[in-house]
């Protein structure tokens, strides 16, 4: 990737058409942990890795409520992102001070894209080395998007995003048809199984993920630690016994601790759990 | 050459009262929902009571137009403090919020007479009551608005608030059991209807405890 003649700042071109610092902060959002986030017609489930620098310390935060209707998750530059949460928060509270009503997610994302594209093109600026999951519910319905440092953005059924991310993209794919009709748990279970393509080995627990849901008539929040680690130890054990009924929120008595062999394999996601 | 004088003024006044009065592990926020312009009603059912936090609710009576403004104000701050602390705002903390707020237009102020009331950190009743510019205190019972003047010696005397300068210092917090309280707001509220033109046709109680906010209505006359 020897292309530094044309790369030190983002108002060059290159001759080939290309900004590359533009593409160097898409990279930084590649480098960060993933981020996941797939919809329903009336659900959105946003969930992401937790990384922590080192043993001693804690994680970072990633998703962040922006409303009640509409949260983020990111990935990339940690710091970016808090701020972009910042900027988003301040555009929900003013829209509805003004119109007593929601901000709807499509102005949105639009209003971060044109933020994220005036840093391509000021010689002062550099682009956030974020990549922002939209998740959010409005009059139209329900909308992921994914608003990248290049000010592109775009909306998606399912997408996931950071280091890792293709493993949980082709988990996602495989099974994106099936999510506009499925019910919120078995969205909820669905991210669940997506984050766990990106662990690739590690065992997924409570406490390496973090998933947050919003919906009609649920505002966006984060879920605590108990209710998605009953989630995991559900489905680890459903796709073990190759269970059909992918009962909604049936939370499985046994503990999840005596899967050690589920965790280990990274293409379990196979399990037939067709709805 | 005698001065120009206004032929037009940006404030109105909407009338009614508003009382709230603290006890031990509850306080009680109440007000009549009677909005008039002069010597006329506007409406008999406009609620002057506004929820700001989980525990902490404002009843301002002045001039309705104001008292929405501050109230969507202080809501679209409260939001920030939860975005920023990931809790609620605590009745004190509101209270200082609100007198800032109302600080801020000292040179146009908010045509509004405000009484705070919740719980503080530890469970306890409190009120806070303001002037239009913000200056407050922390007090056991208080009203504010067109009734006030026949509502507050009548509170004075039923809720024997000790002076602060005698000693040993003693709580304001009332003794009286939440059922008594909203009992006496009840009274408070009919007599001032008596005599108040502009205090009448429906009494709105709310009563925050521990459990969450209750919500009670009592019919006052429509003269």
């Amino acid at each position: 990737m020897f292309r530094n003649q044309y790369d030190t700042d983002v108002t060059t071109w290159s001759p080939a058409g290309r900004l590359f610092q533009v593409e160097y902060a898409m990279e930084a959002v590649k480098q960060g942990s993933a981020a996941i986030g797939l919809r329903s017609k009336t659900h959105i489930i946003l969930g992401c890795v937790n990384k922590a620098n080192s043993e001693l310390s804690s994680h970072q935060k990633k998703i962040f409520k922006v409303d009640d209707h509409i949260g983020v998750a990111i990935a990339g530059l940690t710091a970016d992102g808090r701020v972009l949460s910042r900027y988003m928060r301040n555009e929900c509270i003013n829209y509805s001070f003004t119109y007593e009503s929601p901000l709807p997610v499509g102005r949105l994302v639009v209003q971060l894209a044109d933020k994220a594209q005036v840093c391509t093109q000021r010689s002062w600026k550099r682009p956030n080395g974020v990549g922002l999951l939209v998740a959010g519910l409005d009059e139209s319905g329900a909308h992921l998007y994914y608003n990248c440092p290049s000010g592109n953005y775009f909306e998606y059924q399912a997408f996931a995003i950071g280091s890792r991310s293709q493993a949980a993209k082709t988990y996602l794919e495989r099974r994106f048809e099936n999510f506009a009709d499925s019910s919120r748990d078995d969205l909820v279970k669905d991210a669940l199984m997506a984050i766990r393509e990106t662990l690739q080995g590690e065992t997924l627990k409570s406490s390496t993920c973090t998933v947050a849901v919003v919906g009609a008539g649920e505002p966006f929040h984060i879920l605590d630690q108990e209710t998605v680690q009953q989630m995991i130890d559900a489905f680890e054990i459903v796709g073990e016994q190759e269970g059909s009924a992918a009962a909604a929120g049936q939370e499985a008595a046994q503990p999840g601790a005596a899967v050690a062999d589920q965790g280990g394999s990274t293409d379990e996601g196979v399990a037939p759990m067709d709805i | 050459m005698t001065k120009q004088q206004a032929n037009w003024s940006p404030y109105d006044n909407n009338g009614g009262s508003c009382v709230a009065i603290a006890g031990a592990d509850y306080c009680v926020i109440a007000a009549d929902t009677r909005m008039s312009t002069g010597y006329n009603i506007l409406t008999r059912e406009y609620s002057k009571i506004c929820k700001l936090a989980d525990k902490c609710v404002m009843a301002s009576s002045g001039f309705q137009a104001d008292v929405k403004a501050l109230q969507k104000q202080l809501a679209a701050r409260h939001l920030i403090y939860q975005h920023q602390h990931n809790k609620q705002m605590n009745c004190p903390a509101m209270a200082q919020l609100l007198s800032n707020t109302l600080y801020y237009k000292r040179f146009f102020p908010y045509y509004s007479f405000n009484v705070l009331g919740g719980l503080d950190n530890e469970g306890k009743g409190c009120v806070f009551t303001y002037d239009a510019v913000g200056s407050y205190e922390k007090v056991g019972y208080s009203s504010q608005g067109s009734g006030s003047t026949l509502i507050m010696p009548f509170l004075d005397n039923q809720l024997k608030s000790p002076s602060p300068l005698l000693l040993p210092v003693q709580d304001a917090v009332t003794p009286l059991v939440e059922a008594e309280a909203v009992n006496l707001v009840k009274t408070v509220f009919a007599s001032a209807s008596e005599r108040d033109i502009y205090t009448g046709d429906k009494l709105e109680i709310v009563v925050v405890t521990a459990d969450g906010i209750r919500r009670e209505y009592m019919e006052l006359r429509k003269d």
